[in-house]
């Protein structure tokens, strides 16, 4: 496989963030902490999901030599996967969840909008879709924030030990490669720095009336973009492709 | 969040009961085929009937969500998995509805839910059954949906008002999700061998337990005679099963598979069934299932492991109270 274009990785590892978030959300269904929950948990990872089978089946026809979402979703290996680390982090509890939701929406929700002006015609108009559902994610989680918070004790002391988890995973959040800075600089792609000022607004803003304190400095860790990941990545993977590696090239 | 001013029990029963004159009236309201509805007046076994019928119910949804959900990350193609998700989730969603229908007759969510996790209430049998592979999705959205439908049309027309309108909407989404279970086997079917072995499989070992799924047979059943009577029920537990086995064969007969009944004959247009395993069928709902330790379980794992955050919720919403009531008197 010769290596990929700018665009093709620059769609590829939107579509990662996307799934790989989706299915973690899709874990929860039937085991959520009320009816209620399971409902809007399920709605999250729909949506990613139908974000994600867009992006790939569009990062098909940036390709051009016919592979198609499943392809991409069940057919790679580890190390070709370059999903943002917040994103493939184990659910945890229900703060570490909702936390790992809400600073992705943080990010994703201005992120597609500013996306939505973009030449490429596929991109803005997954951005548009994408733009109004992430709202509602930053709206749902935001405010799972302020009940986590400012609840229980205990809810408190969840939320406060998920962000310590959580926390030195965002700095990705605003990475770039020299191949993505040749899309900004064509204003195809929105630089994600671009959106860092709303995110930092929306965080401090949302945490701090949860009565949760942000980490000063952390050490961010990087390596989803390049696709080095999380152990427990794998063991996603594993799960994932379960059925098309047991028997492959079936049709489902 | 759960309704709180239901909690208290419904009116007891004697200053109504001996009213044979309102009984009357009630029964003749049901004759005309008159919906009953929540604040209507209704004897206090019609009530309790239904109670135990809807929230059953309720809890075979939720139940129900186990063993489907089991696949959901590991479906075999992106456009299966959103589709299983969604269909998970709808039935998340019919659980809530028959919660609210069952809230009309006066019983919490609250206390219905604590039935189902103390093991006092009851679920449908068929969800104590493991889905061991990927046709298992096929099988129960073809089979355990197409069945329910069979159970449920009828429910349409139930006299209790807010059961049947409740059933009205289930029932579109159960057909979306049957055809949905029959493309699986369909494009299982056509597939390679290993993948057409796996859909028979799923099939023989579905098969008899949905039709347990109608309960036991007409000359067994507890419940029947007075639901008739109430229009709670149209058609008895034989009717549907026989209704439901004669629209399966040809559709299996499509598949090119094989129903696990070798005495499955038809005689003047009607299928007979070899004998059904009625130990079985009492041993399920009895709790001896194959899985029914692991429902129980898990429900109670994510009840107990939620508690935390339904009383986070809580405690904020009663620190936000004052301050709201507030507001609004300034207001």
């Amino acid at each position: 496989m010769p290596a990929a274009s700018p665009l093709l990785r620059y769609v590829l590892r939107r579509a990662d963030d996307a799934l790989i978030l989706g299915h973690r959300l899709s874990e929860w269904c039937g085991h959520a902490p009320m009816m209620e929950e399971d409902m809007a948990l399920a709605n999250m990872g729909l949506d990613l999901l139908g974000q994600a089978r867009a992006l790939y089946t569009y990062a098909g026809e940036v390709e051009g030599v016919g592979r198609n979402e499943d392809d991409f979703a069940y057919r790679r290996i580890e190390r070709d996967y370059e999903n943002l680390l917040l994103t493939e982090q184990p659910n945890g509890d229900f703060a570490h969840t909702m936390l790992r939701q809400f600073l992705y929406a943080a990010f994703a929700y201005p992120y597609w909008q500013a996306m939505m002006t973009s030449p490429d015609a596929t991109l803005a108009a997954i951005a548009a879709k994408s733009e109004k559902e992430m709202a509602y994610h930053l709206r749902h989680s935001a405010e799972w924030m302020l009940r986590l918070g400012d609840g229980t004790a205990e809810s408190h002391r969840r939320l406060a030990a998920a962000l310590e988890i959580l926390w030195p995973t965002t700095g990705e959040l605003f990475t770039t490669d020299e191949g993505e800075q040749a899309l900004i600089a064509q204003a195809i792609a929105t630089d994600p720095e671009s959106v860092r000022p709303q995110w930092t607004a929306t965080v401090t803003q949302t945490l701090t009336q949860a009565t949760i304190e942000i980490p000063a400095k952390a050490w961010m860790h990087t390596g989803g973009r390049q696709g080095r990941h999380s152990e427990a990545f794998g063991h996603l993977l594993t799960e994932l492709q379960y059925v098309q590696r047991l028997i492959p090239n079936a049709t489902w | 969040m759960y309704t709180q001013a239901l909690n208290q029990q419904p009116e007891s029963a004697p200053r109504e009961a001996d009213n044979a004159e309102a009984a009357a009236r009630f029964q003749a309201r049901i004759d005309a085929e008159e919906r009953i509805e929540a604040n209507d007046w209704m004897p206090e076994a019609y009530r309790r009937t239904l109670t135990r019928q809807i929230s059953q119910h309720a809890h075979s949804e939720i139940v129900g969500m186990l063993p489907e959900g089991n696949w959901i990350t590991r479906a075999p193609s992106l456009r299966r998995k959103a589709a299983l998700l969604a269909k998970v989730q709808d039935e998340c969603g019919h659980g809530l509805y028959l919660y609210a229908a069952a809230e009309t007759l006066g019983t919490s969510r609250e206390e219905l839910v604590d039935q189902l996790l103390s093991g006092r209430a009851k679920y449908s049998s068929i969800f104590n059954y493991p889905t061991l592979t990927w046709a298992d999705m096929g099988a129960i959205g073809w089979l355990v949906d197409g069945a329910a439908i069979m159970n449920q049309i009828p429910l349409c027309r139930c006299s209790y008002g807010p059961y049947a309108r409740a059933m009205i909407r289930v029932c579109k989404e159960e057909s979306f999700h049957q055809r949905q279970g029959y493309e699986i086997m369909l494009t299982l079917c056509r597939g390679n061998a290993e993948q057409k072995a796996m859909a028979q499989d799923a099939l023989n070992r579905f098969w008899w337990p949905c039709l347990m799924m109608f309960g036991p047979p007409d000359t067994q059943s507890q419940h029947s005679d007075m639901s008739m009577r109430w229009k709670i029920k149209r058609f008895s537990n034989d009717e549907l099963r026989q209704k439901f086995i004669n629209a399966t064969v040809p559709q299996a007969e499509i598949l090119g598979l094989t129903l696990p009944d070798p005495e499955l004959k038809q005689i003047d247009g009607v299928w007979h069934h070899g004998p059904i395993d009625w130990d079985e069928f009492h041993r399920v709902i009895a709790g001896g299932g194959p899985c029914n330790r692991e429902r129980l379980a898990a429900r109670r794992r994510a009840h107990d492991e939620g508690a935390w955050v339904r009383e986070a919720a809580a405690a904020f919403a009663a620190k936000r109270a004052p301050k709201n009531q507030t507001e609004k008197q300034a207001a």
